[in-house]
């Protein structure tokens, strides 16, 4: 603010002119093609944002362009940048939320340091002013205001950094997906927050390096002991919200830095965040609290222990075959363990086949379905299933009734009836797939042991309509593909 | 820019980002990720700024590190996401 007249108008220009880049980037999302085109908006949004951003701040030496600064800056960009290209490059499609997440920790910690370097250098980035009292050293004083938005933006950038990596462990298989639960983790986590923001007011009276790298250390600490508890079904709500954060932490360093790039990407990727997190919740009917507070699928794992001894049908690969190729219509319903067992383009192959014997083949996605938003969509699109045979849950749902044959692979929960039925049952009350309702469910499963994430038993196994197809999920699909012939 | 032009400017992308990321596919969700993840690192900006300063050489490698970190998300989520969308294709027209 008191830098406003140091600012030439073109600068302002220039990042308002990136934000707005930015904003179509997210607009072409809204339809498969326009959204490349969208991406490259947001390409051109970026380039503005760094380009004047060297301009304005090109490192000086005695007048002249500092050349070894500048070097430095081109090796960061070229290692990072090269580090970014080879892991898009090669990573596998099933792994991207593992992938997002360690994004999302980039991000924070990259907030992080840029609030550091702010606290160690507040002259450069424009936040303080130089005092120099009669007969002492002169003192740099920041902003009081400046304060607050980089203690906020280093508390944020932190917890979505140290949430993040936890989650890519827990995404990544490097740590269980159950919920680890503390004693009195509620307690200390609200004690935590608390003294995070009453060292942030604190930090406006007095900018002493403990308070600042305080508040860093003990946003590290939440955000660590935020997501512990959260049990790894619950991830597409914990990869949206740190997705959240990452937008909210930009924003806190545009206010320190005012600019508006930041700020309006910030607002952006903040509001996407907290809708993706929302949509996640109303798919689960769960509120956004509970998640939060964590532990859920840890408690209630074995009080169907019993059920698992009831009366099932198993069928094999032949009987699928048969039964899907008489049929007019087959509707396929992926979950999780179609992304573990990689069986998707088995899958897309089994349904090539089946096209060719003249059978309709839908897919039906649920919101939750995998680990993160849009999971499956990318998982199918990947298999080069076209994505007008793949449809949303409120758009399909009422099809099942229609349909010959159900064909549910690695999904459970959001399959299982006793949502809509059973007031007792902890998914009660979620919005479900209908897929009982067609002539036979065909349920692909490794085995009867295992329940869903919410440890329910799912009523769907025993039913008449059911045959239960007990293998891994690609093993099985081969399978049936090798029986239609 | 005062404050209160830089909170306005932040209050309305606010609701630019509601609805726009309502009218984003569900299809897409995935993609929304990956790009809004490779648009925060706009946070380069400031690393940039550190990196380029003098007066204080921690902050100066706080801001090369920031840089390169950034760079990571920026080439890997764009790139990423052209991969995704990329992949998502209609059906062929069969000329009947």
């Amino acid at each position: 603010m008191h830098e406003a007249a140091a600012t030439p108008a073109w600068v302002l220009l220039a990042y308002l002119i990136s934000g707005v880049c930015f904003i179509l980037a997210l607009r072409g999302l809204s339809g498969p093609e326009s959204s490349r085109r969208g991406n490259r908006f947001g390409m051109i949004g970026m380039a503005i944002a760094v380009v004047t951003t060297l301009v304005v701040h090109t490192p000086r030496v005695l007048g002249n362009v500092d050349l070894a600064v500048a070097g430095q800056i081109l090796a960061a960009v070229i290692v990072g940048g090269t580090i970014g290209l080879v892991t898009a490059r090669k990573i596998q499609m099933t792994a991207m939320p593992q992938l997002v997440a360690a994004f999302h920790s980039l991000v924070g910690m990259a907030a992080v340091l840029v609030g550091a370097a702010a606290y160690l250098n507040p002259e450069a980035f424009g936040i303080a002013v130089r005092i120099t009292p009669i007969a002492s050293p002169s003192i740099i004083s920041i902003f009081p205001q400046s304060r607050i938005e980089m203690g906020l933006g280093v508390a944020i950038g932190a917890i979505t950094f140290s949430g993040s990596v936890i989650a890519f462990l827990k995404l990544n298989g490097n740590m269980s997906g159950k919920p680890i639960l503390l004693p009195l983790r509620h307690v200390i986590n609200l004690g935590t927050l608390v003294a995070i923001l009453g060292l942030i007011a604190y930090f406006t009276q007095d900018q002493a390096p403990w308070v600042f790298f305080t508040v860093a250390g003990l946003s590290f600490a939440i955000g660590f002991l935020l997501i512990i508890p959260i049990g790894g079904a619950d991830m597409p709500v914990v990869i949206s919200m740190l997705n959240s954060y990452s937008g909210w932490a930009a924003a806190a360093m545009g206010f320190t830095l005012h600019n508006s790039a930041m700020i309006i990407t910030g607002a952006l990727v903040g509001s996407s965040g907290a809708i993706l997190s929302y949509i996640m919740c109303r798919a689960m009917n769960r509120s956004f609290i509970s998640v939060i507070a964590g532990g859920f699928g840890g408690v209630s794992a074995s009080a169907d222990a019993a059920a698992i001894d009831r009366p099932y049908k198993r069928g094999s690969a032949e009987d699928a075959a048969f039964l899907m190729k008489q049929a007019d219509q087959v509707i396929i319903v992926p979950g999780y363990g179609m992304a573990v067992s990689q069986a998707q383009h088995a899958l897309k192959e089994m349904a090539d086949k089946l096209k060719a014997e003249g059978v309709r083949i839908k897919y039906a996605i649920h919101p939750v379905a995998g680990r993160m938003p849009g999971h499956m969509n990318v998982l199918l699109a990947e298999a080069n299933v076209p994505y007008d045979e793949v449809f949303e849950l409120e758009d399909i749902n009422s099809e099942f009734a229609q349909t010959d044959v159900a064909f549910v692979i690695g999904a459970n929960d959001v399959t299982n009836p006793a949502a809509k039925t059973d007031k007792s049952s902890p998914i009660y009350g979620m919005p479900v797939l209908d897929v009982e309702k067609a002539r036979t469910v065909l349920f692909v499963k490794r085995s009867m042991g295992g329940v869903g994430y919410a440890g329910v038993d799912n009523e769907l196994f025993y039913r008449d309509n059911t045959m239960m197809l007990l293998a891994d999920a690609k093993k099985m699909v081969e399978e049936i593909v090798k029986a239609l012939g | 820019m005062d404050f209160i032009s830089i909170l306005s400017i932040f209050v309305l992308a606010c609701f630019v980002g509601y609805y726009v990321v309502w009218s984003v596919t569900p299809a897409l969700h995935t993609p929304l990720m990956s790009v809004t993840n490779a648009i925060s690192s706009v946070i380069v900006v400031g690393a940039l700024i550190a990196a380029a300063a003098a007066g204080s050489m921690s902050s100066k490698w706080l801001g090369l590190v920031a840089v390169a970190l950034a760079s990571v998300n920026i080439f890997g989520g764009f790139a990423v996401t052209a991969r995704m969308l990329a992949m998502y294709k209609k059906r062929e027209r069969k000329d009947a």
